[in-house]
């Protein structure tokens, strides 16, 4: 008895999702709840019946109403001529990234999403090994030479293949960062950011802000 | 092959793209044409709405944000549209379609016929649902739409859509009844 009332508000749930199951627009864990009581539950399994035969009979009846004359489509026109001119704007960046990635096939966009993964981890793996030889006690340092690196803010950047010793010059000056150290055997420099440490949020800002740049073509945060 | 999709097509008629416009006009006007057609009831009404609705979608396309697929966000202005000429619509015709709908459950040769075939009795029935049952259904069967897709078009809660379905099945169920047709449900 207890059993029935606890499933009776179950089954109620699930009868209310029977439509959208037949219609194909439920998610996939909704759809597998509902697949598990019709397979369980035969009085479900007939009302699905008959949900079904709602679903051909709408299909039906709508598939009957027709369609609007050349009509419509010449008073839409003719009422767009009418409306007053709209700047033919160049799309903005959502938009043509939109447009990109519509343009891709699937295949195409797994193969890229698969060279972007094996990617970032050659990077973060570079990364690593940069980080673990800068930190590694020992070995010769020159008492008289000290690096410039020891304040700051940093970041580990490498340069686009293209771009030009004056792009590089010109994006530094106008960022005002100043090379520590570099390039390294992966092309990475070691960039001061600013002389004196800044809160993690503003860096993330910054450093958004010059991966955005064409003459970066790899940027981190660093020590 | 591949298809533009609408949202890519909707940012193009926002930059003014007429061939765009004609594109998702002819993608989606037959559909939303029937959605407007069933609430109003109406041909030529509904072929009236369904320029207004293509127009309000070429003034409101740099609006359109992509948070719902545009096949919703469409038919939402074809709802709004085909609601508001409702309200415009004169009185007598109303009467007259009140008085349409209630000719309709006379047992005339041709519903006689009718209740012989379940599938032509259950369209007649569907027809004879009050607008709102007739939009959550057509929305749910024909239109494909979720849950959430349809409480974003109708403006009502999930669980409210969730209900005014079962509702609307249930009232189908007893129209059928009265053609003499025991689905043995609810």
């Amino acid at each position: 008895m207890n059993a029935m009332k606890q499933e009776a508000p179950e089954r109620q749930e699930i009868e209310e999702l029977l439509p959208w199951h037949a219609a194909g627009t439920l998610s996939r864990r909704d759809a597998q709840r509902v697949e598990e009581a019709l397979t369980r539950d035969p009085e479900l399994a007939r009302r699905y019946a008959l949900v079904r035969d709602e679903l051909g009979e709408t299909i039906h009846l709508n598939e009957t109403l027709g369609a609007p004359s050349a009509r419509a489509l010449e008073k839409l026109f003719a009422n767009i001529d009418a409306e007053p001119a709209r700047r033919q704007a160049s799309l903005n960046l959502g938009s043509r990234m939109s447009e990109f990635f519509a343009s891709l096939t699937p295949r195409t966009l797994a193969l890229a999403s698969g060279a972007a993964a094996l990617a970032i981890l050659v990077q973060a793996g570079f990364i690593a090994g940069v980080m673990l030889n800068e930190t590694k006690i020992g070995g010769y340092q020159t008492a008289s030479a000290p690096t410039i690196t020891d304040a700051g803010t940093f970041a580990l950047i490498r340069f686009a293949p293209q771009a030009s010793a004056d792009e590089v010059t010109k994006f530094l000056e106008s960022n005002k960062l100043s090379i520590a150290s570099g390039p390294t055997a992966g092309g990475l420099y070691k960039v001061r950011i600013a002389v004196t440490g800044i809160p993690k949020a503003e860096l993330a800002r910054i450093v958004k802000k010059l991966q955005e740049d064409k003459v970066v073509g790899f940027i981190a945060t660093t020590d | 092959m591949q298809t533009t999709s609408d949202e890519v097509l909707i940012s193009r008629i926002a930059g003014g793209d007429r061939l765009a416009m004609q594109v998702l006009y002819a993608r989606h006007h037959v559909r939303v044409y029937r959605f407007v057609l069933r609430l109003v009831r109406n041909e030529a009404t509904a072929e009236d709405l369904i320029s207004e609705v293509f127009l309000d979608i070429w003034r409101q396309a740099g609006k359109f944000e992509g948070r719902s697929a545009a096949s919703t966000w469409m038919l939402s202005i074809a709802r709004f549209k085909a609601l508001s000429a409702l309200r415009r619509r004169p009185e007598e015709e109303l009467d007259e379609e009140t008085a349409e709908q209630i000719e309709d459950h006379a047992d005339d040769p041709e519903t006689a016929l009718a209740k012989k075939d379940k599938g032509s009795a259950l369209r007649q029935c569907l027809a004879k649902l009050s607008a709102d049952h007739r939009e959550i259904i057509d929305l749910v069967y024909y239109h494909e739409k979720s849950v959430e897709e349809v409480a974003e078009i109708v403006g009502i809660p999930e669980a409210t859509v969730k209900t005014r379905m079962f509702y609307a099945r249930k009232k189908l169920s007893e129209l059928l009844k009265e053609q003499g047709i025991d689905r043995g449900w609810p």
